[in-house]
């Protein structure tokens, strides 16, 4: 903490750290479509996309001219309102929450840059005191956006994928939520900085070894809420349609995906920071790729559970959320209290 | 035969192989107990283990099933029907076909149209000799009628093209007299038979 407070945070830093911060997300949630379609390519036994480009890497501008070009389309009987902002609020409130996430180590412009030597930029862009709280809240916010994309919509699929958002966002919040708490309880402090700091002893200091239980529970929360496989109910296909994106075309329907990968970017560095150590550096890896390898590794399990397991029921979701996860959690807080107190 | 009986004309035993479905268990305890054992079973990791074997296979060991269509085909059947061929003899290198006009007179679609003349030895000669391959089914009934082989079905199936001209001339179809050497015999469609000697038996003349 000492190191941070010598420097002076100022707008510049801030800004730049937003900047950087966005267009990494945003860069790391086109490539992550690229990766995810070979990933599962591979584990499908196919080679995945390949022609465009070498490795098909050009696959990703190929699809994005696609998305670009598309006829801007708002159905004659959606609300037209309702169905143009629904996208929005879900990729700015993922990007929203990213503003008070970690991604990298703080550090200093060398000072033979031009205008920019000697500005700090912060790990942080707004570190405030409440920077768990806020993630949750904001992501929390995103909820709105896949559930009134399906209520604008005119249409029977529509109004099942916003249900079942509504079902399976609220009950995951409370799961994420408590699962936090335990470790929140051990660190005494809502700042993700301050998470990081607590675990800079090293592979036995992180908080995964303390809190075991409330890591799974996170992350199985986490994999809710990003709406991924085994959780992707709100558009599974085989049952309904697209679910809330099934009126959506263009650009408007990759704004949902831009969301949908920032979440998951999120995640896996909330996962990252608050039970795996963050970006303390590890041995000789330095800070910032030791938090490059467990993003990946966090995006990369993302996708390996698409690829080998099926996905539940909404009735078996509630089930699993409200009477085994919730409980756990409970107990998991109540355990971790005692203790805190015992050893306090 | 009375509804009955026509209702129950099932003979033997039907072979029936009951699944091996675990009873549910009706106590609130024993759901518990299931609902715990599924949770810690290990299935669900051995079940990324596979994904992710198959992952390094797919990468490293190169085995995946997709065939890069354009640039890779796989052989297709001998049985398959696709654009036809005319053989040529081995021997004099002359076209089979004797202009018989079975496969004309066969044709369902009526999508063969051929002419012949005498040539200037007075022997019969095919002067004209199209399958239009906007009307062809792709039957394969000229192939089995022809009684020379000299019509068959050949394996070039990408038959997509400017103007369905392309493949409809006798010259198109004929295999080219440089390539007589590796004209393959048609084990396929209205081909004689393996034992078709066999299968020859005198016509019995006497009624
Ligand atoms: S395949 Fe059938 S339709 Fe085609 S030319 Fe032969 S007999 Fe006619
Ligand atoms: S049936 Fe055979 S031999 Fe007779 S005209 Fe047709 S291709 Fe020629």
């Amino acid at each position: 903490m000492e190191t941070t407070m010598i420097h002076e945070v100022t707008w510049v830093g801030v800004a730049i750290k937003a900047l950087i911060a966005m267009l990494i997300v945003s860069a790391v949630a086109g490539f992550g479509t690229y990766i995810e379609r070979k990933v599962l390519a591979w584990m499908q036994r196919r080679p995945g996309p390949s022609h465009v480009g070498p490795f098909g890497l050009l696959q990703l501008a190929a699809d994005g001219i696609k998305l670009f070009t598309k006829e801007d389309f708002i159905p004659q009987y959606s609300n037209r309102l309702i169905f143009s902002i629904a996208p929005v609020i879900t990729a700015a409130t993922a990007f929203i929450a990213l503003a008070a996430v970690p991604i990298f180590p703080d550090f200093t412009f060398p000072e033979w840059i031009p205008l920019l030597g000697g500005v700090f930029v912060p790990s942080i862009a707004a570190d405030i005191d409440v920077g768990l709280l806020f993630i949750l809240g904001a992501m929390a916010a995103g909820l709105y956006g896949p559930l009134l994309a399906g209520m604008s919509q005119q249409n029977k699929w529509g109004i099942i994928g916003a249900a079942r958002t509504a079902v399976q966002f609220l009950s995951y919040e409370v799961v994420t939520g408590l699962s936090m708490l335990a470790p929140i309880m051990l660190v005494g402090s809502l700042s993700l900085v301050d998470f990081n700091n607590y675990q800079t002893g090293g592979i036995a200091s992180w908080m995964i070894w303390q809190q075991p239980l409330a890591f799974v529970l996170f992350l199985i929360a986490g994999f809710a809420e990003t709406n991924r496989t085994p959780f992707d109910l709100l558009e599974h296909e085989a049952e309904i349609i697209s679910g809330f994106v099934t009126e959506y075309s263009g650009l408007r329907w990759g704004l949902f995906f831009v969301g949908e990968y920032a979440n998951m970017i999120t995640i896996a560095v909330l996962a990252s920071v608050i039970f795996m150590g963050g970006y303390s550096d590890f041995m000789l890896i330095p800070g910032w790729l030791m938090m490059g390898l467990k993003v990946t590794f966090f995006f990369f399990l993302m996708l390996w559970v698409r690829a080998s397991w099926p996905h539940v029921r909404p009735d078996q979701l509630m089930w699993l959320s409200w009477k085994v996860l919730m409980p756990l959690a409970l107990l998991n807080v109540v355990i971790t209290g005692i203790v805190v107190m015992v050893t306090a | 035969m009375s509804l009955e009986q026509f209702k129950n004309r099932n003979i033997g035993e039907q072979n029936y192989k009951m699944l091996d479905i675990e009873h549910r268990p009706e106590k609130s305890w024993d759901r518990f107990k299931q609902a715990f054992g599924r949770s810690i079973k290990i299935e669900l990791f051995i079940g990324l283990a596979v994904t992710f074997g198959i992952m390094i296979r797919t990468l490293f060991r190169g085995e995946t099933h997709t065939i890069r269509y354009p640039f890779e085909k796989i052989p297709i059947s001998r049985r398959y029907r696709a654009i036809h061929e005319m053989k040529r003899l081995l021997e004099s290198g002359n076209y089979r076909c004797i202009g018989c006009g079975l496969c004309e007179k066969i044709c369902i679609s009526k999508c063969i149209a051929m002419d012949t003349r005498y040539d200037e030895n007075q022997r019969k000669e095919v002067s004209e000799y199209t399958i239009n391959f906007g009307r062809c089914i792709f039957c394969g009934y000229c192939a089995e009628v022809c009684p020379e082989l000299a019509i068959v079905h050949g394996d070039r199936y990408e038959t997509a093209s400017e103007q369905r001209a392309s493949f409809a001339l006798f010259e198109d179809m004929l295999t080219p007299i440089d390539k007589l050497k590796s004209q393959k015999e048609y084990p396929g469609f209205g081909a004689v038979s393996p034992n078709a000697d066999d299968n020859i038996k005198k016509t019995p003349l006497a009624y």
